[in-house]
């Protein structure tokens, strides 16, 4: 340590870099080259596919139901514990599916964006 | 008829409101604190300020009356209108976050660039926010008549007022509050209740309805035009979601895209909870109170069941607690849909006419405008049946809106005159639709049937004049178009020039 009556040493604090140097991609992107152009088509074609993906399923599971009722009218007259199976169904069943879509769309789609962030801040060599 | 525990129960709920709303008032000054919550809002307080805002009249009185009348097939409207929310996560949830803007015009104005848009998008903001609050309106009139014995225009006006009182003074930021209390509020009012009832039910040995099998079938009525119906039905509540004015304004409210996406799916939960009891109800009404179907009274079923059901002071306290969530039902999406309406009001037609007030007052004056009206109407127009007319709502969110959002979203080549062409396409068909339904008073026959659930053929006519009139006039896509869609899509964290 310094001797006592001169003055302390100046010392220099500092952190970890706070802002990432841009790497090569995203400066294609913010240019608005071709190649930009094609990494955002990218992202957003992942994304729609994610979500048209999901929609498929809700309609198929969910949007199905009436036609399906519509072909085989008998379905409205079972019975699980008392309770016509529509009931459970439409009344019940459904919600948790929608959860469970739902739930598993954010998982992917946050998935989706922390990998285009990495490909983004590659730095080209 | 014992009308205390109704009065204590509106009392009670409208003090309530209005003192969490005051509390609020400490918090909120500036114009973006009354519009959009200082942006500051937590997201689990957010879901449930959603929830409770979006459980209308319509969900709480409304489907159950209609389970009673109509059955299984009635089951559609909540499934729609909790599916809503799904769509509205997979396809605009984030990217709506993202783009900055406060309203549906702003989303509009600042993706195309164009005055002219954003004109139409007010109006059409106006329209839908009148159309879904007349039934809220109308639901309140029933209610005060059903529990007090006050002649129909009570409610209506004590409700316009009391939302007048709690818009003006905090706006979105005490709103936040009190939606998130009322969905909870919501939730007890008919779970407690539902309870209680259901072991009523089962010490009665369980009776079982008498009556036809098509009650349980969940589909409309008809063959092929009952197949349309539930589709159409479906469209509309599947898609209007996204378009109603008082789910946008709450986006802004997130910090960021991913917080959006989680907030949207707590949604989910929370409104899944609340739609496993309004069919309850409905089947108990089948058992205890079918006379109320037949006399076209069933959107009192949940209010006059557990009189029914419950004898002494119990029933007295629980018809007291469902009244006291039906009143908290208008109240919360009224304001919703106020702040909405007076919103765009106070921004695009004050502000634009060159008054001298400022942010608030403006919004303040919006705020008169667009209760008094809704209220007016609700006292002179006939009664639709609260589910069915808030269902017509949607189907013209789902005709207008959802295109735009759509479009705006994932298409770059959507232009400014596209997006006017595909709005007015929408809006006039789904107007003209609902002239018809109204003006009807026997529906018969496949025109009636295309009128009276119009989503199946207006939101593919909307969608279709949006794309053919923007690749018509290609050579107008907005210059920042593809710099915006970079901003909807890629996440926050990313260092990227947003325009």
């Amino acid at each position: 340590m310094s001797d006592a009556g001169s003055p302390p040493e100046r010392v220099r604090v500092s952190g970890p870099p706070r802002r990432r140097t841009p790497g090569a991609r995203t400066s294609d992107i913010d240019a608005g080259t071709r190649l930009g152009g094609m990494y955002l088509g990218s992202l957003l074609r992942e994304q729609l596919r994610l979500a048209l993906g999901v929609l498929t399923l809700l309609t198929l599971l969910v949007g199905a139901l009436p036609l399906a009722f519509h072909l085989w009218p008998g379905l409205a007259g079972v019975h699980l514990l008392g309770v016509p199976l529509p009931w459970w169904l439409l009344g019940v069943l459904v919600y948790p599916t929608l959860l469970a879509l739902g739930w598993a769309y954010v998982r992917r789609a946050e998935r989706n964006e922390r990998d285009f962030a990495e490909l983004m801040s590659e730095v080209e060599r | 008829m014992n009308a205390a525990p109704g009065v204590v129960a509106v009392t009670l709920v409208t003090l309530a409101t209005l003192l969490i709303g005051t509390w609020g008032l400490r918090f909120s000054r500036t114009t973006s604190d009354f519009f959009v919550a200082s942006r500051s809002v937590h997201p689990r307080l957010n879901a449930s300020a959603i929830g409770g805002e979006y459980l209308s009249a319509a969900s709480f009185l409304g489907v159950a009356g209609l389970v009673l009348t109509f059955g299984a097939d009635m089951l559609w409207y909540p499934v729609g209108w909790t599916a809503g929310y799904l769509v509205l996560l997979v396809l605009v949830a984030a990217p709506l976050r993202r783009s900055g803007a406060y309203t549906l015009p702003d989303f509009a104005e600042a993706r195309l660039g164009s005055r002219g848009a954003r004109a139409v998008c007010s109006l059409m903001v106006v329209a839908i926010g009148w159309l879904y609050l007349v039934p809220q309106f109308q639901g309140a009139g029933i209610t005060l008549r059903s529990t007090l014995g006050a002649p129909s225009w009570v409610g209506p006006v004590t409700v316009g007022l009391v939302v007048l009182a709690n818009v003006s003074s905090g706006g979105m930021r005490s709103i936040t509050f009190v939606q998130a209390f009322q969905y909870w509020l919501k939730l007890t009012a008919l779970l407690l209740p539902a309870m209680v009832l259901l072991a009523v039910w089962s010490a009665d040995g369980s009776p079982r309805a008498v009556g036809g099998d098509s009650w349980s079938v969940p589909l409309a009525a008809g063959g092929g035009e009952g197949l349309y119906v539930t589709y159409s039905l479906i469209l509309a509540t599947f898609l209007g979601t996204m378009g109603l004015p008082h789910v946008v304004v709450r986006y802004y409210t997130n910090p960021d895209g991913r917080a959006a996406r989680r907030t949207t799916l707590v949604v989910l939960a929370l409104l899944g909870v609340f739609y496993l009891l309004p069919p309850l109800y409905g089947a108990l009404g089948r058992v205890y109170a079918p006379e109320l179907a037949a006399s076209g009274r069933s959107d009192a079923l949940v209010l006059e069941l557990p009189r029914i059901m419950v004898d002494g002071p119990l029933g007295e306290l629980l018809t007291g607690l469902v009244t006291a969530g039906a009143f908290a039902a208008f109240l919360s999406t009224s304001s919703g849909l106020s702040i909405a309406v007076a919103g765009v009001v106070g921004q695009d037609v004050i502000g634009r006419v060159g008054s001298r007030l400022g942010g608030v007052a403006a919004f303040r004056v919006g705020a008169v405008f667009a209760v008094t009206v809704p209220c007016v109407v609700a006292l002179a127009a006939p009664n639709l049946g609260v589910a069915r007319a808030v269902g017509l709502a949607f189907a013209m969110a789902a005709s207008t809106f959802c295109p735009l959002l759509l479009l705006g979203i994932w298409w770059r080549r959507l232009t400014a005159a596209g997006a006017i062409a595909g709005l007015l396409a929408g809006g006039l068909g789904s107007a003209v639709a609902i002239a018809w339904t109204l003006a009807t008073s026997e529906p018969e026959g496949w025109a009636d049937t295309l009128m009276g659930q119009p989503a199946a053929w207006t939101v593919p006519l909307a969608l279709a004049t949006m794309v053919a009139v923007s690749l018509l006039t290609a050579s107008r896509v907005p210059p920042g178009a593809g710099r915006f869609l970079v901003r909807l899509h890629t996440p926050e964290t990313l260092e990227l020039d947003r325009g």
